[in-house]
C-alpha cells in the first residue's frame, strides 16, 4: 500500500461526478463531507481505498466517493468487505451501512466481522428508521414507535448498536453525531488508525421519516449537557462549561465534579466499563456517551490468513501442480 | 505361512468383482472400502466406488438406519460405474445383513461377522430369529461365518490395547481376508496405517496385527476354496492416482489458480456432501489458497464476490439448500459481471431432504433459479475424475467471460472414487490472466468485441477508481442508470455474452453411430450407467447411441442437429425430468424420461431395461 505523507489530496479529489441523491437536509450529506475531508488527510493513495455498502439510503455512499466502491446487496456489506480485505489486506476497506442493513438483515455478518477482527472501518448510519422503503420501524427504533408498519406502536425492543458490537467482540467501538463535523472527523481518524475491526455508530437524522430522532441528544442548545465525549486517557467531563464529570462506581455511574471524574480507559481487559457506559440513559439524567468507547488490540484475521500462507510456503515449499498430483499413492500404466 | 494350504486351492482369473462392505456407521466401513480401492488402484485395476452412509454421525449401534456401506467395483477392463449387484457382501452385523442381502448376487460370497449376532444385535435389526440359521441363506449364497470380534481380540493380544479398543480393528481383519481372496498385497494399507497412526504405536500395532491376521486366516483356513486374481485394466498409459470427486474438484480449482496466475479464494460454509472440497483446499495453503469458512452460505458467496472484485480467482462451494441461499448474491455477480465459480454438489431435496444421498434435481434451479433475467453458464461433471476437468473448465470460462459459472456435481460423484490419470504438462496450458491497467481508456462496462467481457480493474490500480454494484448499469460507463432502453440493452448484452459462450465449445461427440433408432441423452453422474447400458445394447445389435452433456447452459449449438438424427430420445435423470423439460422447451422435441429419485444412482440394468422397452 502506498501510505506516504507526501500524498496531498483535497476534499474535491474524493468527489465523484455522480449527482448526490439524498433528500435535502439529510444527515448523510454532512457525513459524506466529513469522510471526503478525512480521506484527503490519511496519507493513503486514493486507489487503495475500497468503500463497500449494502442497501439503504446510506448504502448509496460509495457512488459519491471517488475511490473503488462496491454497492452490494441488502445486509451483505460486511461480508463482501471481509472478502475484499481477506483477499488483499493491503487495501484500506470502509463500509457504509444503516441500522436496518447492518443490524437486521445483515446482523449475522456484522457480529462475525467484529469477532474475527477484520481490519476495516464500518460507518453505521443510525437513523432509527427504514428510509429507502419509506418509513417502517428499524431494529434501533424505540419501543412503542408508531410507523407505517406499526400503526399501533412497535412492540420490538431495540438494539443499542454500540452495546451489541461490544458484545460481539469488536476491538474498536465509537459513536459520533452527523451534525458534529469536527467530532465526527476525529472519530473517523481514530477508527482508521485502529488495526482491526472498527465500528463507528453515527447518530444520523432522517428529515423525512424520523425527523428529530436525536434532538434530545444532539440539539445544539442541550447537547453539551446530554453528551459526554469519551476521550482515551482523559477524565469524563461534560456540560456547557465542562463543569460536570462522570464517576464509575462499583454499581452505578455518578455525576460528580470534574476533578472527581473517572479517567476514561477504552482498553480495559474485559470491556466491562465500555459496556456499562454504552447502556446509556438517553432519556434520563446521565449524558449519552459519544467518542471512543472501546479500543483494544487483538490479532487481525486478514493479516493472519496471509501469514499462515507464507508460513506454509516456507515450511512446505511453494506448492506446484506436480506436488499436488503426486501426493499419495500413484502408479504407472504402460 | 502354510504353503500346502495355499497350494490345495485353485487360483482363478476374474474380469471384475464388486464387493460391498457393510457395517455399523462406527465400524469403519468407509475406511475399509477406501483402502481396498486404493490397493486395487495401485494394482492397475480400473475401479469405481459408491460410498453410502447415513446422515447420523454415530447412529445408535446396531440399528438398521445406522448401516454404512461402501461398494467397490474393480476390473480388468475399462468401467464407469460401481456395479449394480455385489458379488461379495461383507456384513459386520445383523442390521448390515438385513439392509444389504437383497442386493447380493445369487451364488455370491457372503462373509458374516458372527461375533455380532447375539440376541440383542438381532433384536436391534428387527430379526425375530437368527437369519444365519435360515437354510435358504446357504442355498442362495456361499456363506462364510467367522467371529471377527474374537479373531481380532486374539490377533491384537500383544498390541497393548484393551479388548474393547482392539475390537475397533475388526474392519482391518475383514480387509485382510479380502486382500488374500483377491490376491492383493498389504503394503498400500500398511503404509497408510503407519502414516496415520505413527504417533499411536499401540493403535498402529493392533491395526497391523488385525490386517495381517485376516490375511493369514484366509490363507491357512479352509474357509475359502478359491483365490482370485483380477488383472490390470488396459487404461490409457500414464501416471495414475485414485481420486474422489470432491478432491478432484479441489485440484481442478488449484490447477486453474496456477495456470491463470491468480490467487485462489474460497468463501464457503460447511454442508454435506460438499464440505470435502473445503477440507481439501484448506490443505493447499502452500499453494497460496485462501479458504474462508464463513458464518453462513450467503457470507460464503459474498466474501467470494468481494475477493473477485479485488482480483482473485474466487469460488464458493455448496449443496442444494446452500445454493438457494446464495441465489440473490449470484444475481449480484451477474450484474457486476465478476468471475466466480459456484460449485453445487447436489443432494436429495427439497429442504434438508436426503443430505448424504445423491440426486440431480437442481438443474432447473441452476439454469433459471434467480430473479430477473439472470443468465449464467452451467457445467456438469460426469465422473469423479472428471470433476477435475470440469472445475478447471468452469474457472477458465468465468475468467474469460467475466461471469459467474455454476458447476454441478453430486453426492455420488463427490464421494465416489476412480483412477485419475495425472495430466501431462502439455494438457495443462497456462492461460495467464492480467487485470486491466489502462487509465486512459478505462470504461467499467465497455466490452471485448469477441467475448463481450468487461474489463477487470481491481482496487489498488492507480487511476481506475470506479464503483459497481447491484443497480442497473449504464452501457459503457457503468454508472447507475434507470433508463428503460438502457435496461433492455443491458439485459440483452448480458444474455448475448452468456449465450455466446456456446461458440467456444468443442463439437459434441456421439458415442456410437451418429444417427439411429435411439439416442440416450444424459448429463452428470449418469454417464457410467448409461455407457454400460448403451455398450450392451450396441453389442446386441441395436441402433443406440449415447450423448452426454458437459455444457448444460448455454446448450451446445450442434445439439439440435444431433437430436434430429435419432427417432427416439431417452433421458435418464435422477430427478423428475428436468433436462427433458429444457430439451422440449428449446427444441420442441419429444423425449422419454427415465426418472429415479431414490437417493441412489441408476444401475446399468435399469437403463438397459428402458432401452429394451423403447426398442421392443
Amino acid at each position: 500500500m502506498t501510505t506516504t505523507d507526501t500524498l496531498s489530496y483535497q476534499k474535491k479529489d474524493f468527489v465523484t461526478s455522480q449527482e448526490v441523491r439524498w433528500c435535502p437536509g439529510c444527515g448523510d450529506y454532512a457525513i459524506l463531507t466529513g469522510v471526503q475531508q478525512v480521506f484527503a488527510t490519511l496519507g493513503v493513495a486514493k486507489e487503495n481505498f475500497v468503500f463497500v455498502s449494502g442497501i439503504g439510503c446510506s448504502s448509496r455512499f460509495p457512488y459519491y466517493v471517488d475511490t473503488y466502491g462496491f454497492h452490494g446487496i441488502h445486509g451483505r456489506a460486511a461480508a463482501i468487505a471481509t472478502g475484499v480485505k481477506c483477499a488483499n489486506p493491503e487495501l484500506d476497506v470502509w463500509v457504509a451501512t444503516g441500522d436496518g442493513d447492518a443490524l437486521s438483515i445483515g446482523g449475522n455478518h456484522m457480529i462475525h466481522a467484529a469477532r474475527r477482527n477484520v481490519d476495516m472501518t464500518v460507518l453505521l448510519f443510525n437513523n432509527r428508521i427504514y428510509g429507502l422503503t419509506k418509513g417502517q420501524y428499524s431494529p434501533t427504533s424505540e419501543r412503542s414507535k408508531k410507523t407505517i408498519s406499526t400503526p399501533f406502536g412497535s412492540l420490538d425492543t431495540p438494539f443499542n448498536p454500540v452495546n451489541l458490537m461490544l458484545g460481539a467482540g469488536a476491538t474498536f467501538v465509537a459513536r459520533t453525531v452527523d451534525t458534529q463535523l469536527k467530532h465526527l472527523k476525529g472519530v473517523l481518524e481514530a477508527a482508521h488508525a485502529h488495526r482491526g475491526f472498527s465500528l463507528v455508530e453515527i447518530l444520523q437524522n432522517c428529515v423525512i421519516f424520523n425527523h428529530g430522532a436525536f434532538e434530545h441528544i444532539a440539539a445544539k442548545q442541550i447537547r453539551d449537557d446530554r453528551q459526554v465525549d469519551l476521550i482515551p486517557g482523559k477524565p469524563m467531563i461534560f456540560g456547557k462549561d465542562l463543569d460536570k464529570g462522570l464517576k464509575l462506581q462499583p454499581t452505578s455511574i455518578e455525576i460528580v465534579s470534574p476533578e472527581e471524574a473517572t479517567v476514561w480507559n477504552p482498553a480495559g481487559a474485559t470491556g466491562a466499563n465500555a459496556y456499562r457506559m454504552s447502556m446509556g440513559d438517553e432519556r434520563g439524567l446521565l449524558p449519552v456517551p459519544i467518542g471512543i468507547l472501546r479500543s483494544v488490540a487483538r490479532p487481525v484475521i486478514d493479516r493472519d490468513i496471509h501469514e499462515q500462507i507464507a508460513g506454509a510456503r516456507e515450511r512446505l515449499g511453494d506448492g506446484s501442480l506436480t506436488d499436488m498430483f503426486q501426493a499419495g499413492d500413484t502408479w504407472k500404466v504402460g | 505361512m502354510n504353503p500346502s494350504a495355499t497350494a490345495d486351492r485353485s487360483l482363478e482369473q476374474l474380469e471384475e468383482v464388486v464387493i460391498r462392505f457393510a457395517g455399523d456407521s462406527g465400524d469403519g466401513m468407509q475406511l475399509t472400502g477406501t483402502q481396498f480401492s486404493n490397493t486395487s488402484a495401485a494394482l492397475g485395476n480400473d475401479l469405481a466406488t459408491f460410498p453410502d452412509y447415513p446422515a447420523e454421525i454415530r447412529a445408535p449401534v446396531g440399528t438398521l438406519f445406522g448401516v454404512s456401506g461402501f461398494q467397490v467395483r474393480f476390473s480388468a477392463r475399462d468401467i464407469h460405474t460401481p456395479g449394480d449387484a455385489p458379488d461379495v457382501l461383507v456384513a459386520m452385523n445383523p442390521a448390515a445383513l438385513k439392509v444389504n442381502i437383497a442386493d447380493l448376487k445369487k451364488g455370491g460370497l457372503l462373509i458374516v461377522n458372527t461375533g455380532n449376532f447375539g440376541a440383542k444385535d438381532l433384536e436391534k435389526a428387527h430379526y425375530d430369529h437368527n437369519p444365519l440359521d435360515d437354510p435358504s441363506l446357504e442355498e442362495d449364497f456361499q456363506v462364510v461365518k467367522l467371529d471377527l470380534n474374537e479373531a481380532t481380540i486374539q490377533a491384537c493380544a500383544e498390541s497393548g490395547l484393551s479388548s474393547k479398543d482392539a475390537l475397533r480393528s475388526k474392519n482391518l481383519l475383514a480387509l485382510g481376508l479380502l486382500y488374500w481372496i483377491y490376491s492383493r498385497p498389504l503394503d498400500t494399507t500398511e503404509r497408510w496405517l503407519e502414516k496415520k497412526f505413527g504417533k499411536k504405536p499401540e493403535v498402529l500395532a493392533a491395526n497391523l496385527a488385525a490386517l495381517r491376521a485376516g490375511h493369514t486366516i484366509a490363507e491357512n483356513s479352509e474357509l475359502f476354496r478359491t483365490r482370485y486374481e483380477v488383472a490390470p485394466a488396459p487404461l490409457q498409459p500414464g501416471i495414475y492416482r485414485n481420486v474422489m470427486g470432491n478432491a478432484a474438484t479441489a485440484m481442478g480449482l488449484v490447477a486453474a489458480s496456477k495456470l491463470s496466475g491468480l490467487p485462489l479464494f474460497l468463501g464457503t460454509y460447511p454442508i454435506t456432501p460438499a464440505s470435502d472440497i473445503l477440507h481439501a483446499l484448506a490443505r493447499y495453503k502452500n499453494f497460496g489458497v485462501v479458504t474462508f469458512q464463513a458464518e453462513d452460505e450467503i457470507a460464503g458467496i459474498s466474501t467470494a464476490i468481494g475477493a473477485s472484485f479485488t482480483g482473485s480467482l474466487a469460488v464458493t462451494t455448496t449443496s442444494g439448500p446452500g445454493l438457494a441461499l446464495k441465489a440473490e448474491a449470484m444475481g449480484l455477480a451477474v450484474m457486476t459481471e465478476l468471475p466466480l465459480v459456484i460449485v453445487n454438489v447436489q443432494r436429495g431435496g427439497p429442504s434438508t431432504g436426503l443430505p448424504t444421498k445423491t440426486e440431480q434435481a437442481d438443474l432447473l434451479m441452476a439454469i433459471w433459479g434467480r430473479h430477473g433475467e439472470c443468465p449464467m453458464p452451467v457445467l456438469a461433471a460426469n465422473s469423479p475424475a472428471d470433476c477435475f476437468w470440469a472445475a478447471l473448465e468452469a474457472a477458465k470460462m468465468a475468467l474469460r467471460y467475466m461471469t459467474p459459472v455454476l458447476l454441478l456435481t453430486d453426492g455420488y460423484l463427490g464421494n465416489g472414487a476412480e483412477p485419475f490419470r495425472i495430466p501431462e504438462e502439455s494438457e495443462l496450458e497456462p492461460f495467464p490472466v492480467t487485470h486491466y491497467t489502462d487509465a486512459e481508456r478505462f470504461q467499467p462496462y465497455s466490452r471485448d468485441p469477441e467475448t463481450l467481457a468487461r474489463p477487470w480493474a481491481i482496487p489498488g490500480t492507480p487511476g481506475l477508481q470506479h464503483r459497481i454494484g447491484g443497480l442497473e448499469k449504464a452501457d459503457i460507463t457503468g454508472h447507475v442508470c434507470h433508463d428503460p432502453d438502457n435496461h433492455e440493452l443491458m439485459v440483452g448484452l448480458r444474455e448475448q455474452k452468456v449465450m455466446g459462450i456456446a461458440k467456444s465449445y468443442a463439437p459434441l461427440e456421439v458415442f456410437g453411430e451418429s444417427s439411429g433408432d435411439l439416442l440416450v441423452l444424459g448429463w452428470g453422474s449418469t454417464f457410467g450407467s448409461i455407457r454400460g447400458a448403451v455398450v450392451r445394447s450396441q453389442k446386441a445389435g441395436k441402433k443406440v447411441s449415447q450423448l452426454h452433456l458437459r455444457n448444460m447452459w448455454p446448450l451446445p449449438l450442434d445439439l439440435g442437429d444431433i437430436l434430429g438424427r435419432f427417432d427416439q430420445i431417452l433421458i435418464p435423470e435422477m430427478n423428475r425430468g428436468q433436462l427433458a423439460r429444457v430439451i422440449r422447451g428449446e427444441y420442441l422435441r419429444e423425449v422419454v424420461t427415465l426418472s429415479k429419485v431414490q437417493g441412489r444412482p441408476f444401475t446399468t440394468a435399469e437403463t438397459l431395461a428402458k432401452i429394451d422397452e423403447l426398442l421392443g
